[in-house]
C-alpha cells in the first residue's frame, strides 16, 4: 500500500502539492490525471523519494520512503522520470541490467539475466538490445528506460508519462504489459498519463488532481464525468464509450463550447470551420 | 531472432580475450622499444650478449623505471578523464581543464614557499588535498550553471577557473623568483624519473583498483541524479568518491612528472565513441589506450630532437589537440 499523508511541495511561495492524503491498495493500475502544473509529476517524485516534501509522511509497502535506506526502497519501489537525459553511451542490455542493481550490486546471477531478458522482450527490444542509447529514436529509448524499471522488478512501479514519445503500437504494448505486471505479477503499478481515455481503458483507479490538491479518486466511471473533467481540466468534453470504457473527447470542443467560439470566429477561420463542420454532422 | 544474434559481434570484439591479447601485445612492444630508446647505447643484443655495469646501471635506474612511470601515469590520466567525464556528464571535461591540474600545483608551491625541506610524499598528500579543493569549486560553480546551459559551459567554466588559479600560482611564484621551478614541475616531463624518485606512482594503480572496484556504481551515477537514486545508489557519496579519486590521480602525477594535457580528454571520447560508457566494459581499455597514447609521446619527446629531450607534455599537447580538433570536425562529439 501506497500512504501519503499531508503532503506538501513548496517552491518559494508557490505550492506545487498541497496537503495531499492517498491510500493506494496493493495492486491493479493507478492513473492520475491533470492539468499541466497540477503537481502529479512532483507528488509521484516524492512518493520515490526523488524529491523532498515540506509537510507530511510517505511510506511505500510499509516503509517510510524518508527515512529508509536507498538500497531497500529500490528492491521495493521503481521510478521512472519523464525526461530522462543521459549523455552517457549506453545499450539497451547494459542500461536493463542496471535494473538489477539494487539487489545484485553489479555482479549478475542467472536468474538477473532471466529477467534482463525478460524485460527486453516485453518492451520489444530484443533487435536492439546491443544498440547504445544515443543511436536510439525518443521512442525505443523510452522503452528501453522502462525495460529497465522492469527489470528492477519491485512490487511498486512508478512511472512519469511512460507513453512519452511511444506511437501507438507500442503505447498499446506497453499497456499491456503493464496490466500484466499488474494482473498476473501483482504488482502494484502507478502513472502519471495526460490523455485520460488511456487512464479511463487501462487503469483500474484514477487520481484527478488539480492545483495541488486530489479532486477525486475512482473508477474510470466515477471520474471521467463531463462535470468532473470540466472541474479538472477547465475544458467542456463530451462524454462517449468504447467497449464499457468512458471515453472523453476532447479533440475539438464540445458543442456548447464551440457554440460561444462561433460567435467570435471569423468565417473561414479554423474554429468557424469545424463548427461547421460539426453542425453539418448532427445535422 | 538473427538479428540479435549477429549484432553483438561487433562491439563484443573488444571483449574477445585475443583483442585484449592484441592490445597488450601492442602496448607491451612499445614498452621494450621504450627501454632501448635514450642517449646511452643499450639494445635488445646487448640485453643477451651481457650487459657492461653502465648499461645495467641505465637500465635499471632510469630506462624501466621511465618506461613503468609513462605506463602508469598515462593509463590513470587516462582513467581520471574518463571517470570525469562520466560523473560530470560531460565530454570535454578533463583534470587539466577544470583547475584539478592547477590546483594541485597550488599545492606544491605552497610547500616549496613555506616548508622547501619537505619529503615528496608530504607534497604529494598536500597536492592531493588542493587538488581536491580545486575539483570541489568547480562543481560548486558548475552546479550553479542554469540546467539548460549549452554543453561547452561546463568546460569553459573550467578552463576560467583554471586560468584564474595559474594566473595566482605565476604570480605568487614570480614574486617570489619560482618561476622556473613552476613551469618546471607543470610541464610534463619523464626525464627526471629514476629509480627512488618515481615509486610513488605505484599510488596510481591503487586509485585505478579502486575505480575497478566501484565501476558499477560509476556507470550508475553517470545515468543521473534521479535514475541512480531510484536504482538504490548513494548519488552524491558516489560521485564525491568518484572525483576525489580524479583529484588524487592528478595530483600524484603533476607532483611526479608534471602535467600531460589532452590524455584524458581525447582517450575517453575516442573509446566511448568505440565501446560506449559502460565502466566496467571500458576502463582497462582506456588505461591501455593512455598508456600507450603516452608511451608514443615520450618516444617522440625522446628522438625528436635526438639527443635532447623535448617536455612530454608538449608532444601530448600538440599530438593530442590534432586528435581533439579531428573529433570535433568529425561531429562525432555531443553538440548539446
Amino acid at each position: 500500500m501506497i500512504k501519503v499523508s499531508g503532503v506538501t511541495k513548496r517552491y518559494g511561495k508557490s505550492v506545487v502539492v498541497d496537503g495531499v492524503s492517498l491510500e493506494l491498495a496493493s495492486g491493479g493500475i493507478t492513473a492520475i490525471v491533470g492539468a499541466n502544473g497540477a503537481g502529479k509529476s512532483t507528488l509521484l517524485s516524492m512518493i520515490a523519494r526523488l524529491l523532498g516534501s515540506d509537510a507530511g509522511t510517505i511510506s511505500v509497502g510499509g516503509l517510510d520512503v524518508t527515512n529508509t535506506d536507498s538500497r531497500e526502497l529500490a528492491r521495493e519501489l521503481a521510478i521512472l522520470r519523464q525526461s530522462n537525459d543521459v549523455p552517457s553511451r549506453i545499450t539497451v542490455h547494459d542500461l536493463v541490467s542496471f535494473g538489477r542493481f539494487p539487489h545484485n550490486g553489479g555482479r549478475m546471477s542467472a536468474h538477473d539475466r532471466e529477467v534482463i531478458d525478460q524485460a527486453i522482450e516485453w518492451m520489444d527490444l530484443t533487435a536492439l538490445r546491443d544498440r547504445f542509447l544515443d543511436e536510439m529514436s525518443g521512442g525505443q529509448r523510452q522503452r528501453a528506460f522502462v525495460a529497465m524499471v522492469l527489470a528492477q522488478d519491485t512490487r511498486y512501479l512508478l512511472l512519469d508519462e511512460p507513453l512519452n514519445n511511444l506511437d501507438v503500437a507500442h503505447s498499446q504494448g506497453m499497456l499491456m504489459t503493464l496490466r500484466r505486471a499488474a494482473d498476473e505479477l501483482g504488482k502494484t503499478v502507478v502513472i502519471v498519463v495526460h490523455d485520460i481515455n488511456y487512464a479511463s481503458c487501462w487503469a483500474d483507479q484514477i487520481v484527478a488532481m488539480k492545483d495541488g490538491r486530489v479532486v477525486e479518486v475512482g473508477t474510470p466511471h466515477q471520474i471521467v464525468r463531463a462535470e468532473l473533467l470540466r472541474d479538472v481540466f477547465d475544458v467542456d468534453m463530451e462524454i462517449g464509450e468504447c467497449a464499457g470504457c468512458p471515453i472523453a473527447y476532447f479533440y475539438m470542443p464540445a458543442m456548447g463550447a464551440a457554440n460561444e467560439m462561433r460567435a467570435v470566429a471569423t468565417a473561414g477561420s479554423k474554429v468557424g470551420a469545424f463548427t461547421a463542420a460539426q453542425q453539418r454532422r448532427s445535422a | 531472432m538473427t538479428t540479435a544474434a549477429t549484432a553483438p559481434t561487433k562491439r563484443r570484439a573488444a571483449d574477445q580475450p585475443a583483442s585484449w591479447v592484441g592490445g597488450l601485445v601492442a602496448l607491451l612492444v612499445l614498452a621494450v622499444v621504450s627501454l632501448f630508446v635514450g642517449v646511452q647505447d643499450l639494445s635488445v643484443r646487448d640485453l643477451f650478449s651481457g650487459l657492461s655495469e653502465g648499461q645495467q646501471l641505465v637500465l635499471m635506474v632510469s630506462r624501466i623505471p621511465r618506461t613503468v612511470a609513462v605506463l602508469l601515469a598515462g593509463a590513470s590520466l587516462a582513467m581520471a578523464g574518463l571517470l570525469m567525464q562520466l560523473l560530470v556528464r560531460n565530454r570535454y571535461v578533463e583534470p587539466s581543464t577544470v583547475g584539478t591540474t592547477e590546483s594541485a600545483s597550488v599545492g606544491v608551491l605552497v610547500m616549496t614557499l613555506f616548508f622547501p625541506g619537505s619529503p615528496v610524499p608530504v607534497k604529494m598528500l598536500v597536492a592531493v588535498v588542493t587538488a581536491l579543493l580545486g575539483t570541489w569549486l568547480f562543481i560548486r560553480i558548475i552546479r550553479s550553471l542554469p540546467p539548460k546551459a549549452p554543453v561547452v559551459a561546463v568546460p569553459l567554466v573550467g578552463i576560467m577557473l583554471s586560468g584564474v588559479i595559474a594566473a595566482g600560482t605565476t604570480y605568487v611564484a614570480y614574486a617570489n623568483d619560482l618561476l622556473q621551478a613552476l613551469n618546471t614541475w607543470m610541464a610534463g616531463d619523464f626525464a627526471g624519473v629514476l629509480a627512488g624518485r618515481y615509486e610513488l606512482l605505484w599510488l596510481l594503480a591503487v586509485v585505478g583498483a579502486v575505480v575497478w572496484v566501484f565501476a558499477d556504481r560509476f556507470t550508475v551515477a553517470s545515468l543521473g541524479k534521479d535514475m541512480a537514486t531510484g536504482l538504490g545508489l548513494n548519488y552524491k557519496q558516489t560521485v564525491n568518491l568518484g572525483l576525489a579519486l580524479v583529484a588524487v590521480a592528478s595530483g600524484i602525477t603533476l607532483v611526479v612528472v608534471g602535467a600531460i594535457p589532452f590524455v584524458g580528454l581525447i582517450v575517453p571520447n575516442l573509446i566511448s565513441m568505440w565501446l560506449g560508457d559502460n565502466l566496467r566494459r571500458n576502463i582497462g581499455w582506456s588505461a591501455l589506450f593512455g598508456a600507450g597514447f603516452v608511451l608514443v609521446c615520450d618516444l617522440l619527446a625522446r628522438t625528436i630532437n635526438f639527443p635532447y629531450e623535448v617536455p612530454v607534455g608538449t608532444i601530448s599537447g600538440v599530438l593530442g589537440g590534432v586528435v581533439f580538433l579531428f573529433l570535433l570536425l568529425s561531429g562525432r562529439m555531443p553538440t548539446r
